[in-house]
């Protein structure tokens, strides 16, 4: 069972996700592209979910959809975004040409080779039962605290580095 | 195991169609006696003039900031708490090596005084 | 349950001990700074330097065998070993620039070495890493770090814009390099670059070659623009004047380093398979790289920007030998970094020594009569000039020697040739400022501070290894090759 219904949560998801992207690109107003964002993001941790991945489901709401919608958010409200918008225009330049033509070559390469589907990779340890059946956070904590040990001491530094960086560029030197 | 998320698919879909449902509700029952004055953003007091749209100050941003590496540093915990016990000692000495590094980083925070309001 | 089996030791901290030093008196420094009073923060500094001298002998705990650690996530072998030296040189040189220099520029915080710190942290991970995630990691300490470090003179607006620069097109460039890990992982199943080697060298792979050329074009995207390869480069002038001159040089010299580490890692490591592929853009990019950074140098009146288009030059110069890719290729990449760093840390600093607070002299007209007035400090930036033009006996005559010998002996003769006469066309920028510096009357009377001693201790140790690599280059060509061996 459920095959019919997964697929079609997943058509509905998967376009609502490119409505929302195209519409964060193409809005004027910059809070109408980050609440559409949001919607972007609610989406896409539907699609974790659609993949047996409900923690990462579940940290794409509460860091992306959360936090750095409200820093996104923070920042649209730091700049005056006001007159920009008022005398901005939609003007065609190279740039932009160049950049869609290497988007939709980018994206043509891409289909085509997931349509070939052969992939000859490494199979991993974990398939979706044992997942199933152990739950899939604990899937994740069993490497993520004993092969993956190191990569996650270092993230510690990463983010303090980013707690000293945004202390020193925002705050008053008393 | 998807069939799991089934009633949260549910409620989100009577929610959608609740709020529709009710505004769409008193749109329809509501009386409707259109007039300018009632259409401005004050019924009373000045028209606003220019922008409304102000700058926040940047004491904001450093909050929201610094809510996110901490935020950051829970999603950390979660996966930690579920395997705790099967962790054993060695996985408790590898969280308390992580969070004394973020401790660190927050009595920098603080001695700093990026949490007060000034 | 068996998974949950936790596989260290003790000898995996050996492999990490250099990190571990630096990471432990970075975190030092940091509490250090916040509980003195901003009087007596001259020592933090020197903290910061004993922790550099410190993490250099705990290297020799992690020599011996090629062992890997962490679950094979990082390594110690010779190629790694070569550049943690490096590494340790550059941070060392520039918390010597600094000390004076912060002072005189109110950007006296502890926080400034505890990045400096971090900053070399990620790169010596990016060097270790056997494993695409931890090389991420480590780049990206190392660029926020610098990020940072680009932006801390806060009321200066240039290097507020610098660092603006820099993180917006950084995060764009971590976005394509991520991209290409994802699409590398997505194709070979596994982020160990022996694992991706391994998969590449079986029959099967042919079928996804669409997914793993993009990761391969994204890889270079996000390695390149680290390195400041054209046409990836359009931040580098910009973030090379604004930002402070002694975390310009360690910008020039660090960053590049670290990211040629990881490019030469993962592609000579993990990709050689893919050579064939890889190498026809390389080449596309080395002549860009070079002529365009040399075209526009020429150019320039002021001399961050001069050697900020000089830096992206000899990033072409050494991309020739990545793209030659044989044995004195892989090693001459190696020397050419090491020659660069000290040759251009000592440029740097010597630009550092003549300015003052508010007046940093950075135009080439400023330079005029110097040679007259600071005699000996004329002579250092004639040896660092010299020896980035590429003159013998000086290091960057011999490092473009072997970069140039290898292409030639890969039969690239015209990459050869465009290489040499670039450098012919970049002996004119060099030899300017000694023209300006020897043959010129002052427009105007140059005020220059006190020199700070350690500053000038780092340029004395620049010209040391400028002068010792030029006139035996035979020893340092000998590590470089003992180092890059196991990519053969």
């Amino acid at each position: 069972m459920g095959s019919l219904f997964h697929w079609i949560v997943f058509i509905l998801t998967a376009l609502t996700a490119i409505f929302a992207a195209v519409m964060v690109i193409t809005r004027r107003n910059p809070i109408h592209s980050a609440l559409f964002l949001v919607l972007n993001f609610l989406c896409i941790a539907v699609l974790y979910l659609l993949l047996n991945s409900q923690f990462i489901a579940i940290i794409q709401v509460m860091i992306y959809a959360g936090a750095i919608m409200m820093l996104v958010i923070f920042v649209i409200m730091l700049l005056s975004v006001e007159e920009e918008r008022r005398t901005y225009k939609v003007r065609l330049s190279p740039a932009k040409v160049i950049g869609l033509v290497v988007a939709l070559i980018l994206f043509a390469e891409l289909v085509y080779g997931i349509a070939l589907r052969v992939l000859p990779g490494v199979k991993g340890e974990f398939t979706p039962e044992k997942i199933a059946q152990m739950g899939d956070i604990k899937a994740v904590a069993s490497l993520l605290f004993t092969r993956f040990l190191f990569p996650f001491e270092v993230a510690s530094i990463l983010l303090l580095v980013g707690i000293i960086g945004a202390v020193i560029l925002s705050k008053k030197e008393r | 195991m998807l069939i799991k998320y089934v009633p949260v698919l549910f409620l989100l879909a009577l929610s959608i169609f609740f709020a529709v449902f009710v505004v769409f509700l008193s749109h329809l029952l509501g009386p409707k006696r259109v007039h300018p004055v009632k259409a401005a953003p004050y019924e009373c007091g000045m028209i606003s003039l220019g922008p409304t749209h102000q700058a926040i100050p940047i004491k904001y941003y450093i909050i929201a900031m610094l809510f996110l590496v901490f935020d950051l540093e829970v999603v950390f915990l979660y996966p930690w708490a579920v395997v705790f016990r099967e962790l054993g000692i060695f996985g408790f000495v590898e969280m308390m090596i992580f969070i004394f590094i973020l401790l660190l980083g927050f009595i920098y925070v603080w001695r700093k005084g990026a949490l007060e309001w000034e | 349950m068996e998974i949950f089996k936790i596989q260290f030791s003790a000898a995996d901290l050996k492999v990490i001990a250099p990190e571990l030093v630096l990471t432990i008196f970075a975190l030092f420094v940091l509490i250090l700074s916040v509980f003195v009073r901003r009087q007596s923060r001259g020592p933090l500094g020197y903290t910061a330097l004993v922790g550099v001298v410190i993490a250099f002998f705990s290297l020799f705990l992690g020599i011996g065998k090629e062992i890997k650690a962490f679950n094979g996530m990082v390594t110690m072998d010779p190629f790694c070993l070569f550049f943690k030296v490096m590494f340790l040189i550059v941070a060392f040189l520039t918390i010597l620039a600094s000390l004076g220099y912060t002072k005189r520029e109110g950007i006296d915080l502890g926080e400034y070495y505890v990045l400096v710190l971090f900053a070399t942290v990620g790169m010596m991970l990016m060097a270790s890493g056997v494993n695409l995630l931890i090389i991420f990691l480590g780049l990206e300490v190392m660029s926020i770090s610098i990020y940072v470090l680009a932006g801390i003179m806060r009321d200066d607006t240039r290097s507020v814009e610098a660092a603006f620069k820099y993180f917006l097109l950084g995060a764009f460039a971590s976005a394509f390099l991520l991209y290409g890990i994802a699409l590398t992982y997505a194709s070979t199943g596994t982020l160990d670059l022996a694992g991706i080697g391994e998969v590449l060298t079986r029959q099967a792979w042919i079928s996804s070659l669409p997914i793993v050329i993009i990761g391969l074009a994204l890889l270079i995207i996000g390695f390149g623009f680290k390195i400041a390869l054209v046409p990836f480069h359009m931040w580098t002038p910009d973030v090379y004047e604004g930002a402070p001159t002694s975390i310009t040089a360690f910008m020039a010299t660090g960053v590049k380093a670290a990211g040629f580490a990881a490019f030469v890692r993962v592609f000579f490591y993990a990709l050689p398979n893919l050579q064939a592929y890889w190498t026809q853009i390389m080449w596309i990019l080395a002549v860009a790289t070079m002529t365009v950074g040399n075209i526009i140098a020429l150019s320039q009146t002021n001399i961050k920007r001069m050697l900020a288009y000089s830096s992206i030059a000899h990033a072409g110069y050494i991309m020739v030998a990545f793209v030659a890719g044989n044995e004195l290729g892989k090693s001459s990449i190696l020397f050419y970094l090491l020659a660069y760093v000290f040759m251009n840390i000592g440029a740097f600093t010597v630009v550092i020594l003549l300015g003052k607070k508010g007046e940093e002299n950075t135009q080439l007209a400023d330079y005029a009569g110097v040679g007259f007035k600071h005699p000996l400090l004329a002579a250092s930036m004639s040896i660092f000039m010299l020896s980035l033009a590429g003159v013998p006996p000086m290091a960057g005559f011999m490092a473009k020697f072997y970069v140039f010998s290898a292409a030639v002996k890969a039969r690239y003769y015209w990459l050869a040739v465009i290489g040499v006469l670039n450098s012919a066309v970049a002996a004119y920028y060099y030899l300017r400022v000694l023209i300006y510096m020897y043959f010129r009357e002052p427009e105007r009377e140059l005020a220059v501070g006190a020199f700070s001693p350690s500053a000038v201790l780092a340029v004395i140790i620049s010209v040391w290894g400028v002068l010792q690599i030029g006139i035996l280059p035979s020893t340092f060509l000998a590590l470089a090759q003992r180092s890059v061996q196991f990519l053969l």
